[in-house]
């Protein structure tokens, strides 16, 4: 289990009392929580494996008292961790023990809608899908779809670079946002980003994005909207060999049709779901992979046909069409809930979220079964295939002592083959506290320094969210101590074993 | 290809330069010496460090040096039916892969298609001290530490030398045609913004005063089928048309009074004053020929929501770039320092005073 305290600079306990009188004095009374009972409920964000009480919730509705909270901490040297609804994979929202937790809840409303600029102004607590909701009678919405969207939000999205399942056409949070209002450690509110397609400076808008609540806090978005598409269309298709799934996803974009969502998984994965959602899907396939079309009824239908061509060719021995809109989102049903079908047959779950080049899907994936094998511990995986963004699930049960043990090393174990191959440790769901230990092996000392020294400028007493998404370099040594670091161990000189 | 690979060398001269604080103009083609502010100092040419490092048509990435020309680039894309989806501007047959990144241009589809930061995926840089450094990665989706590949987009060289820098590509559209449509300023701005909300294969749009040109990419029926809706005389200079507005090469663009880059929101009113203007972005990026003050059109451009950029000509020793909000610029100061602690790249491309 992390030890949070260890990765943190030293912070001074700060008097409880005092701070929370000093936050009073600008919000209001119930905005300041404090007592056990009332601060329980933050104890931890969507990796519930990781828990901490906070010294001090507080839940702000305007920019003037964010600023004001900002002050408070600033002053007293006090760490603040931003919080948005609490979906987050990675815990990144894990509260810091002598911190203050600043809920951005209240900050719900969507401000402004411009159907002529295609971008709505909003709130950092707006739900995701909210968005979109919004503006559908105006046959727009907002692309970046993460699974969680009908409760995570936009701030959080933000602050994750979340992405979703129509990545690969329509890009992740980074591409689909024009600006932000962000609230300095100093109080002062800064506009990142500008009206226009761009804004004069360095690019603090793509920094800011996925930065994890480590440079600012964000208290408004405006994001971009895309007309909806005339036409969509989904083709479903099953594998005996999930090795030709693969090689079919790379086809297809050989074909040079980039799908609007292209998603795999694999057999374990879709008994699961089908149990959960009777999407109807081939429970006997080695994988399925679901291929979503989209663009003017002409191309649709153009280019559907050539998909389903190339995964005839692949080997699929099952190509089905969905034949109407109900049954479309019947057969995404069970993709998107994946994660909860998956808790439905595992006391708990573990999600990764590695990336890798999809030339290596089906290495990586034979790789997974033996350590599965090896640990004892079952990994359905599901992929975001267009975009080799890989979710393989370990279930374990928390009861079982040693168990979630084992899985975070399973976990760390993926996650370093996921590096070896030439991908990432995180594709959507940001580093938080969960993957600060391989942070160690995918970034060098240099690399890791440069990380620190950009936070510096934001953040010089590094308040905003301490010990999260960059370790520091003491953590990696003694993490580091035994690991390979790009093929080399460190000090080979020295004898071992 | 090793002989190509000079990052030794590279880190040699910053380390170099670091230790006697002497100032580096880093620099690729010099296709884009005019654009940014003025500089003296000692050359540091990456050009020797070329080459394409990896391809994979069907990962969608291409990873290159930064040494490498944009024209072997998209010449090693084209063969394998694909592009550069942001159309990176040239000016000129040295322009490199290192200069358009750091530059941060995008051509005419940028709208529609996205710009060169929303494709740069990694980049191995050399920061102000002689460190080897690499961010992101060959992957489409990667969160782990901050996004400092998409920093030094458009940072002109002051956070680190590139040397690497890897990029997603798409394939060329099946096909394309360029509609024009004669129309008057107002209704060829409202029209752009129209088309921006409707599901249509628009990948360009520009109004030069008189006519207003639509290009559609896609496959052949969708293409015909928009076509159909928008209406129009096919252009008979398609082609042509949007790569001399892509490389400034178009008769308004000749001219030798100082050219201003104005980008706003682009339902912005057309300017109702005498001076030559052309709409291009689908009206978010509008080129201004003008001697004006520069106080009194950055002052339009801010009342719209934007800014300029003086892009070319003027006075090139006072700011090109529209001055940062206070709080913003001391960010910007911290993040120069933060990666060039002396002070040794390109100091004053892109604001006098770092």
């Amino acid at each position: 289990m992390s030890d949070l305290a260890s990765q943190t600079q030293p912070v001074k306990q700060a008097d409880k009392q005092a701070v929370a009188a000093a936050l009073r004095e600008v919000l209001p009374p119930e905005a300041v929580l404090y007592d056990e009972e009332d601060v329980r409920p933050y104890e931890c964000d969507g990796l519930s494996a990781y828990r901490k009480l906070p010294m001090i919730v507080v839940l702000p509705d305007t920019v003037a008292q964010v600023q004001h909270v900002m002050r408070v901490c600033n002053e007293r040297k006090v760490p603040v961790v931003a919080r948005g609804a609490g979906t987050g994979l990675s815990g990144g929202a894990l509260p810091h023990p002598e911190g203050v937790l600043l809920s951005l809840a209240k900050f719900n409303r969507i401000l402004e809608i411009d159907t002529a600029n295609c971008i709505a102004r909003v709130q950092p607590g707006v739900r995701n899908l909210a968005i979109s909701q919004a503006v559908a009678t105006n046959k727009l919405y907002y692309a970046p779809d993460p699974s969680s969207q009908i409760a995570c939000s936009i701030g959080g999205n933000v602050a994750e670079n979340a992405g979703g399942v129509h990545c690969l056409k329509y890009g992740l949070t980074v591409h689909n946002i024009q600006s932000l209002d962000v609230v300095t450690i100093d109080g002062e509110l800064v506009k990142i980003g500008g009206n226009g397609l761009d804004s004069p400076g360095y690019d603090l808008l793509a920094l800011m994005t996925g930065s994890e609540g480590m440079l600012g806090v964000i208290v408004e978005v405006t994001v971009k909207l895309l007309p909806q598409p005339e036409a969509v269309q989904l083709v479903l298709a099953a594998f005996d060999d999930i090795e030709n799934a693969g090689n079919a996803v790379a086809q297809i974009i050989a074909a040079g049709i980039i799908p609007a969502g292209l998603e795999m998984m694999d057999n374990p994965a879709i008994r699961a779901t089908e149990d959960f959602v009777h999407a109807n899907y081939p429970v006997d396939a080695a994988g399925i992979l679901l291929c979503e079309v989209d663009g003017t009824a002409e191309e649709v239908a153009e280019q559907i046909k050539r998909v389903e061509k190339v995964l005839g060719n692949c080997g699929a021995t099952e190509i089905r069409k969905a034949r109407d809109e109900q049954e479309r989102l019947l057969f995404w049903s069970g993709r998107k809930a994946a994660f909860p079908a998956v808790g439905r047959i595992s006391p708990d779950y573990y999600c990764i979220d590695g990336t890798i080049p999809r030339r290596s899907l089906a290495e990586v994936l034979a790789k997974i079964a033996v350590l599965s094998k090896e640990y004892g511990l079952r990994v359905p995986n599901v992929f975001h295939a267009g975009d080799g963004n890989l979710h393989p699930l370990i279930l374990y049960d928390a009861n079982h002592p040693g168990e979630l043990e084992r899985t975070e090393d399973l976990a760390g174990k993926i996650l370093e083959l996921c590096i070896a191959v030439g991908g990432t440790i995180t594709g959507e769901h940001g580093v938080g506290v969960e993957k600060i230990n391989q942070m160690c092996l995918q970034f060098d000392k240099a690399e890791l320094t440069q990380f620190h020294a950009v936070k510096a400028a934001f953040d010089p007493q590094g308040l905003l969210n301490p010990g999260k998404a960059v370790p520091t370099l003491h953590r990696c040594a003694e993490f580091g101590a035994m690991h390979v670091h790009g093929g080399k161990l460190p000090h080979p000189d020295i004898p071992r074993f | 290809m090793a002989d190509n690979d000079h990052t030794k060398e590279i880190q040699e001269s910053v380390r170099t330069a670091a230790a006697s604080g002497t100032a580096l103009f880093v620099h690729g083609g010099n296709t884009k010496a005019f654009y940014g502010r003025a500089i003296t100092g000692k050359s540091l040419d990456v050009r020797a460090h070329r080459g394409i490092v990896s391809y994979e048509p069907t990962e969608l990435v291409v990873s290159a040096r930064a040494g490498t020309p944009l024209t072997e680039l998209e010449a090693a894309l084209n063969e394998c039916g694909q592009m550069l989806p942001f159309e990176p501007p040239h000016f000129g047959e040295a322009a490199t892969l290192g200069g358009a990144v750091s530059c941060g241009l995008s051509g005419p589809a940028r709208p529609y298609a996205g710009s060169v930061r929303d494709f740069v995926l990694g980049v191995v840089c050399v920061n102000g001290q002689g460190e080897r450094l690499s961010f992101g990665g060959q992957v489409m989706k990667n969160v782990a530490g901050y996004d400092i590949s998409r920093l030094m987009v458009g940072a002109m060289g002051t956070l680190g030398v590139l040397l690497e820098i890897s990029l997603k590509v798409l394939p060329r559209p099946v096909h394309e045609t360029t509609l024009a449509l004669p129309m008057d300023a107002a209704s060829a701005i409202s029209t752009m913004n129209a088309w921006a909300s409707q599901p249509l294969p628009v990948s360009a749009s520009c109004y030069d005063g008189e006519v207003l040109r639509v290009r559609l990419s896609g496959s052949e029926s969708g293409v015909r089928s928009a076509q159909q809706k928008i209406g129009g005389e096919q252009a008979q200079d398609g082609h042509a048309f949007w790569t001399d507005l892509r490389e400034l090469q178009l008769p308004f663009f000749r001219n030798d009074a100082p050219l201003w880059r104005i980008s706003v929101p682009a339902t912005t009113p057309a300017p109702d004053n005498n001076e030559p203007w052309l709409l291009d972005w689908g009206g978010a990026q509008r080129w201004l020929v003008s001697a004006r003050d520069a106080r009194a059109i950055r002052k339009d451009a801010s009342a719209a929501g934007g800014h300029a950029v003086l892009f070319r000509g003027g006075d090139r020793s006072g700011e090109v770039f529209h001055p940062l909000a206070p709080t913003l610029e001391t960010i910007h100061r911290r993040l120069k320092e933060a990666f060039d602690p002396k002070g040794i790249l390109n100091p004053g491309r892109l604001y006098k005073e770092w």
